[in-house]
C-alpha cells in the first residue's frame, strides 16, 4: 500500500507560495489551511503594487491570451477541481467565465470608451484604464466559481488583485493559485490569501494603496468596510454586476485626451 | 541664452497698459432683498429661522439675504423631490422630459447676459469668464443632456436603465451656475428628481435659476434649491429619503460624505481636489505653452480643481519659460470682476483668501522662492495677486496641497520619466497637462499620467461632451458625456 502525498495549502503572494509569516494555519475542509496575517495582506498588496505597472502595460490582446490560458490550465485539471468543490457544474462554470472574459480584454475599451464630439477644434476621446490594486472579498459559495467570477473582472482590465478566499472552503482557490503561476499570468498580478476574513477585511479595505474594493463576500460588516474604504476614496463594489463587462469597468478609470485640431 | 533675454530676465515687468474701466452694467439684475427656499415649485421660508447675507467678494456689499436650510427644510425638500418622482415625472415620456431641458437651455441662452452679470458679482469672477465660459457652458451641459434624455436605452444597450429616484447634489463655489448644470442637466435627463444645494458663498445663480425652472414650467417638486453652509449638505448626504448623492468640492468633505453614505446602498459620486501637473517638454511651442500656463493656473483666480497648479519644466528651458511667464503675468489685470479688461476677479471668500495667505506663508517659510508681479489692488474686497513660486521642492505644501488660489508652484525635471514620476507624486488624480511637439511623446505621456482628464498643448478646455473627472483622491464618476448618465441610472 501506498502513502498518498499530501498538499500543504499556502499563500499565494508575488508568484510564490509562502506559508502565513504569522506561522498560523487553521482548519478548513480536513486541511490546515495557511492563515494570513495582516502583514501577509500588506505583503500581497506591495506584490501587487509592484507587478501592476507591467500587467497594465501588455496589451489586451496579450491579457486576453493569458486568461484564455487559465482557462487552458483548469481545463486539464478539471477531475482534482471537481473533487475539490463536489460539483462538476461548478468547475465547467469557472472555466467558461476565463474564457468569456478573457475574450473581453481587447474589446473594452471599444464599448466603454468613446471619442467625443467636442464643440470646438479639439480631438477629444475617454479611454478606459485600470485603477490599480484591487482588493477583493470572495464569496463564501460557490468557492471556486464565486472566486473566479471575482477575480476576472478585476485582472481582465489590467488590474492587479488581491483576493480573499471562501474561509470555510478555501481549498480550491489555492489549487486555482496553482492553475495561476503556471498560466504565463505575471507573478503578484494575482494574490491569494487564506485565513480570518474577520481579520483580513478590516486591513484591505483601510489599506492606503488600494485602490477599490469588491465587498461581495462580505458579511454583516459591510458598512464598517465601506467607512474604511473612504480613507483613500477607494471604488466600492458591493454586489457586482454579475458577469458582465459592467463588473470590468467597475474597476476601470476613464480618461479623456485632449488635443487640438489645426495646422 | 541670449543677451536680448538674459536683459528681458532683469529688467523691470512691464507694467500693464492702462485701461479705461469698462464696467458691465449691474442694471439688468434685480435682486431680491432676501430669498427663501425653493421647494416643490414654491417659495417658502425656511423652518429654522434662519439666514445669512450673500456678499460679494469684490466690495464686501451685501447682496441680499439667503436662507439657511435646516434639518426639516432638507427633509421637506426631499419629500418634494420624492412627490415629483412618484407622482409624474417619472412617468412623463422621455421625449417630452428632453423638451423641457431643450426649454431651460434656451432660457440660459435668453438670459445669459443677467446670469453671468449676477455670477461674477457674487462670486467675484471675471465678467469675461462667465459670459465667455459659464454661460455658454451651461447652456450646451442642458441642451447636451435635453438629447439624452429620451435615448438612454442606446447608452447603455443591454442593461434596461431607469431613474435612480432622488438626487442630492452639493456644489461648490468656484463655478455656481456652471456646477449647478454638471448636476441637475444628467440627473433629470435620466429622469430623476433632484434637491441641490449651492455653496453658501454663491447662493445667487441657483436662487435666480428657479425662476428658469418657472419659465421652463418643469412640474413643482422636480427641481428644489436649498441653500445653507455644510449642515445643510450633510443632512441631505444622511436623508435616507435621497437615493443618489453627487458632491464637487474638497477631498476631506468628500471622504466624510463617502463614510456617511457606508452601508446604505445610496449611489455615490465624488469630484474632489487636484494637484494638476502642468508639463512642458523642451521642444514645446513656447508662446503657447505660457498662455497655457497662465490660463492653466490663473483662470478663475485658481479656484478650478484641475487647475494646472504644479508647473513642470524641463531643466534646459527653465530660465526661458520663467522670464516669458513673468512676462506674461505683469499683463494680467486684477480688480473689478465687472470690468470686461479684467483677468484675475476678487478671491471668492475672506475664508478663502486666508488659506491661500497661509499656504504662500509657508511656501516663502520652507523656502521658495516667491514672485509676484507689481499691480494694484482694490481696497475693499478680498484680493491676491497673481503669484509664481520658483524653487520648490516637491515636500513642500505648496507643491502637495491644494492652494485653490492663483499661485503656481515651478518644478523641474530631465527625463520624460522623471517628469511622469513627479507628476504622479500626489494622492490627486483630477488633471494634467502636457506641452510637446512630438506625437508620439503626448501620447506616451497621456497613458502614463494617472488623472482623468489630460490637456495636450492646451489647458483647461471643458464641454459637455466631454468626460470629466478623477483618479484616486481626486473622486469617482464621470460628469459629461455618455458617461456622466451613469451615475444616475439604475439597471434592472
Amino acid at each position: 500500500m501506498r502513502l498518498p502525498v499530501k498538499k500543504t495549502y499556502k499563500l499565494y503572494v508575488g508568484g510564490a507560495f509562502p506559508r502565513s509569516e504569522s506561522g498560523r494555519s487553521y482548519d478548513a475542509e480536513g486541511a490546515n489551511v495557511a492563515r494570513a496575517s495582516r502583514k501577509d495582506l500588506r505583503d500581497a498588496v506591495r506584490a501587487a503594487r509592484d507587478a501592476f505597472p507591467k500587467w497594465a502595460g501588455m496589451t489586451a490582446y496579450n491579457r486576453g491570451q493569458v486568461l484564455y490560458r487559465v482557462a487552458e490550465i483548469m481545463e486539464g485539471r478539471r477531475t482534482q477541481f471537481t473533487e475539490l468543490t463536489g460539483d462538476e457544474a461548478e468547475v465547467d462554470a469557472a472555466i467558461d467565465t476565463w474564457v468569456w472574459y478573457a475574450g473581453w480584454a481587447d474589446k473594452l475599451a471599444q464599448v466603454l470608451g468613446s471619442s467625443n464630439p467636442v464643440a470646438g477644434p479639439y480631438f477629444n476621446f475617454t479611454v478606459p484604464e485600470p485603477t490599480g490594486v484591487v482588493g477583493v472579498v470572495a464569496p463564501e459559495e460557490p468557492p471556486l466559481a464565486g472566486f473566479v467570477a471575482h477575480l476576472a473582472p478585476v485582472i481582465v482590465g489590467g488590474n492587479a488583485a488581491v483576493i480573499i478566499a471562501s474561509e470555510k472552503r478555501p481549498l480550491a482557490a489555492v489549487t486555482l493559485a496553482e492553475v495561476l503561476a503556471t498560466s504565463d499570468v505575471p507573478g503578484g498580478v494575482v494574490n491569494v490569501l487564506t485565513g480570518r476574513k474577520e481579520e483580513l477585511c478590516p486591513v484591505l479595505a483601510g489599506h492606503m494603496d488600494v485602490n477599490a474594493v469588491d465587498l461581495s463576500g462580505v458579511g454583516d460588516e459591510r458598512a464598517e468596510l465601506e467607512r474604511l474604504a473612504a480613507d483613500n476614496v477607494k471604488r466600492v463594489v458591493s454586489n457586482g454586476d454579475g458577469q458582465s463587462p459592467w463588473h470590468v469597468a467597475a474597476f476601470l478609470e476613464l480618461k479623456t485626451v485632449w488635443h487640438p485640431v489645426g495646422v | 541664452m541670449t543677451e536680448i533675454q538674459k536683459r528681458q530676465d532683469r529688467s523691470p515687468v512691464p507694467s500693464a497698459f492702462d485701461y479705461a474701466p469698462a464696467p458691465e452694467s449691474r442694471e439688468i439684475v434685480s435682486l431680491e432683498e432676501r430669498y427663501g427656499l425653493f421647494v416643490g415649485g414654491e417659495w417658502v421660508e425656511p423652518k429654522s429661522g434662519e439666514s445669512h447675507p450673500t456678499i460679494s467678494p469684490a466690495t464686501e456689499e451685501e447682496l441680499a439675504e439667503v436662507a439657511y436650510a435646516g434639518p426639516e427644510d432638507v427633509g421637506l425638500a426631499v419629500d418634494a423631490a420624492r412627490d415629483a418622482f412618484d407622482n409624474g415625472w417619472s412617468d412623463i415620456a422621455p421625449s417630452e422630459r428632453a423638451k423641457y431641458l431643450f426649454r431651460i437651455a434656451r432660457l440660459l441662452q435668453e438670459r445669459s447676459r443677467e446670469f453671468a452679470v449676477l455670477e461674477s458679482l457674487d462670486g467675484g469672477k471675471p465678467i469675461r469668464e462667465s459670459r465667455d465660459v459659464d454661460l455658454p457652458l451651461a447652456a450646451a451641459h442642458f441642451f447636451y443632456y435635453a438629447g439624452w434624455a429620451d435615448k438612454l436605452e442606446y447608452a447603455f444597450p443591454n442593461r434596461r436603465p431607469k431613474p435612480v429616484g432622488v438626487a442630492g447634489q452639493i456644489i461648490p463655489w468656484n463655478f455656481p451656475l456652471l456646477m449647478l448644470s454638471w448636476k441637475i442637466a444628467p440627473a433629470l435627463a435620466a429622469g430623476n428628481t433632484v434637491v441641490l444645494k449651492p455653496a453658501e458663498s454663491t447662493p445667487l445663480t441657483a436662487l435666480l435659476f428657479c425662476d428658469v425652472v418657472r419659465q421652463a414650467e418643469l412640474p413643482p417638486g422636480v427641481v428644489n434649491i436649498v441653500t445653507g453652509d455644510g449642515r445643510a449638505g450633510a443632512e441631505l448626504v444622511k436623508h435616507p429619503g435621497v437615493d443618489k448623492v453627487a458632491f464637487t468640492g474638497s477631498t476631506d468633505v468628500g471622504k466624510e460624505i463617502q463614510r456617511a453614505v457606508a452601508g446604505t446602498g445610496k449611489k455615490l459620486t465624488l469630484e474632489l481636489g487636484g494637484k494638476a501637473a502642468n508639463i512642458i517638454f523642451d521642444d514645446a511651442p513656447l508662446d503657447q505653452a505660457v498662455e497655457g500656463i497662465i490660463n492653466g493656473i490663473y483662470f478663475n483666480q485658481g479656484h478650478v480643481c484641475c487647475a494646472g497648479s504644479r508647473l513642470l519644466v524641463q531643466e534646459s528651458i527653465y530660465e526661458q519659460v520663467i522670464a516669458k511667464l513673468k512676462r506674461r503675468m505683469g499683463t494680467l489685470r486684477v480688480g473689478d470682476p465687472l470690468d470686461k479688461n479684467t483677468d484675475i476677479g476678487a478671491i471668492n471668500s475672506r475664508e478663502q483668501l486666508e488659506k491661500i495667505r497661509e499656504l504662500v506663508a509657508a511656501g516663502e517659510e520652507e523656502g521658495a522662492e516667491i514672485f509676484q508681479p507689481p499691480c494694484r489692488l482694490p481696497e475693499k474686497g478680498w484680493w491676491f495677486p497673481p503669484t509664481v513660486f520658483t524653487n520648490v521642492a516637491q515636500s513642500y505644501r505648496i507643491a502637495q496641497e491644494e492652494i485653490f488660489g492663483p499661485v503656481l508652484s515651478v518644478l523641474t525635471f530631465r527625463t520624460p520619466d522623471e517628469a511622469v514620476e513627479k507628476a504622479n507624486n500626489t494622492p490627486y488624480g483630477l488633471s494634467a497637462g502636457v506641452w510637446t511637439e512630438k506625437g508620439s511623446r503626448i501620447l506616451s505621456m497621456a497613458q502614463r499620467l494617472r488623472a482623468g482628464v489630460i490637456w495636450a498643448n492646451t489647458y483647461n478646455r471643458f464641454d459637455p461632451a466631454s468626460p470629466f473627472g478623477g483618479y484616486k483622491e481626486s473622486g469617482f464618476g464621470r460628469e459629461g458625456g455618455r458617461h456622466g448618465l451613469e451615475p444616475y441610472m439604475r439597471f434592472e
